[in-house]
């Protein structure tokens, strides 16, 4: 269906931006339900909201089944707001790939900062996507942002391998760990070496924090040397102990980013990501409606019968588009 | 066709008041994502205020309340009330739990649409809950 068939949707999208620019936070919550639905709402407020947002600092923690994201999650909360600063946060939990139902918990750990006006918590499925993250997680990121919270925390959902999306999605990305995960810190790619903003050691209260410590220093020193030297940090986040330490390492992260031009290149990173993606499926959706239902099933069914090859296929539809 | 008609349901479920035990209201989240649902849990011990809280945020079409302490005459009411005052006034409430039949009747006047008793199967209310959440703006 084209954008253009839903005035409706476009008039709702404008007042809901409006109205979320305004503070209203149910229509702000409305509008991430439209962001998640890939709706002609969503597409008129992000019209609106786009030039808003660049304010917030987008902090991703990410890491291992266990390893604590949620309760860090809550303990940075805990420390932003005693700092005043007003914090939006985006949990991210898996879809079951048979129903697309999900169980998303990540609220129960942050339910002290429930009532809190200058806390908005929202919980996002999946929803098939695989690296971490929702399809439309960077939309919503938008929005909040936008809307005109300090401080945006994207949690992942526990793969231990969402690394890459997460990157491009946020400006800060913490990379958690945990002391008796098994050979977890083996097992991470090295991919994640090139990634990480923040190593975090949660519950290093516990036997065998050490060994995590002298495995990422070892991997840090086998990695490409990096402008930003990623500290290696200790947190008991069920405590809060550490975690204005954690916190002052974000922001110095975010002083670096800014004096580095750092945060121009994640900004073009995340548009380069955005657009591309936008435009692949602008693309094909056009490609499909310019060729008809018809010319698609034909070029389906030949390829299928090996009277037709795969590339001749698409040169053939987009040659008539 | 448009990708709205294919959202999964969202809804909350949330153990209002002091009963520690929520291997129900787990069990029942469980078997709602297994039905397709997308199911935010909060855990126990929350107030209305926590709950009406997490429904704007989450934007959820339905809320599940299980409560087995007693005090549902006092905090289900509170939290309807709570919710059309937060112009949430279109999420369908439903509550399970011990919850005597007499009560019922007070309990839907006051906004809960169905109260589910003891042995209530999770399929009986995946299908409530698909027959009576109001379908939302569709674009």
């Amino acid at each position: 269906m084209t954008t253009a068939a839903a005035p409706d949707g476009h008039a709702r999208g404008a007042a809901l931006a409006e109205a979320a620019l305004a503070g209203d936070r149910r229509a702000l919550a409305r509008l991430l339900t439209a962001v998640e639905s890939r709706t002609p709402t969503a597409e008129s407020a992000i019209r609106i909201l786009h030039p808003r947002a660049g304010g917030a600092h987008v902090i991703g923690i990410t890491g291992a089944p266990g390893s604590g994201k949620s309760t860090l999650v809550n303990a940075l909360l805990r420390e932003l707001r005693a700092r005043g600063r007003s914090v939006a946060v985006i949990a991210v939990d898996p879809s079951s790939p048979i129903t697309g139902g999900a169980i998303l918990g990540d609220r129960v750990r942050m339910q002290e900062h429930a009532t809190d006006d200058g806390v908005f918590i929202r919980s996002m499925a999946a929803r098939g996507h695989a690296g971490g993250l929702a399809a439309t997680t960077d939309a919503a990121v938008a929005v909040l942002d936008a809307a005109g919270f300090d401080v945006v925390i994207v949690e992942t959902v526990g793969t231990g391998q969402s690394e890459v999306e997460v990157v491009a999605t946020t400006d800060t990305t913490v990379v958690l760990e945990a002391p008796g995960m098994g050979d977890e810190i083996q097992a991470i790619k090295a991919g994640i070496m090139e990634v990480a903003d923040l190593f975090v050691i949660n519950k290093a209260d516990r036997d065998g924090a050490d060994q995590v410590e002298r495995e990422l220093e070892g991997m840090k020193s086998l990695a490409m040397a990096r402008d930003w030297d990623p500290p290696v940090l200790r947190t008991v986040a069920q405590q809060g102990a550490g975690v204005a330490e954690l916190l002052a390492q974000v922001r110095e992260h975010g002083h670096w980013l800014r004096g580095h031009g750092g945060l121009a290149r994640k900004a073009r990173e995340r548009a380069r990501l955005r657009f591309e993606s936008l435009l692949a499926e602008a693309s094909v959706r056009r490609a499909k409606a310019l060729a008809g239902p018809a010319r698609l099933e034909a070029a389906l069914q030949g390829i299928a019968d090996r009277t037709l090859d795969p590339y001749t296929a698409v040169d053939e539809i987009l040659s008539q588009a | 066709m448009g990708p709205m008609s294919d959202r999964p349901i969202k809804v909350l479920i949330a153990k209002p008041g002091l009963d520690g035990h929520d291997r129900g209201a787990k069990v029942l989240a469980r078997g709602l994502r297994d039905e397709g649902f997308e199911v935010v849990y909060t855990g126990l011990r929350q107030t209305p205020d926590m709950i009406v809280t997490a429904a704007l945020q989450e934007d959820v079409d339905t809320v599940g309340l299980s409560i087995l302490s007693g005090a549902h005459m006092t905090l289900l009411p509170r939290i309807c009330e709570l919710l059309r005052e937060r112009g949430l006034g279109d999420v369908l409430v439903t509550a399970g739990g011990i919850i005597p039949d007499e009560d019922v009747p007070r309990l839907r006047d006051a906004g809960v649409a169905a109260v589910f008793g003891p042995g209530t199967t999770i399929g009986e209310v995946a299908a409530f809950l698909r027959e009576n959440v109001r379908p939302r703006d569709a674009a």
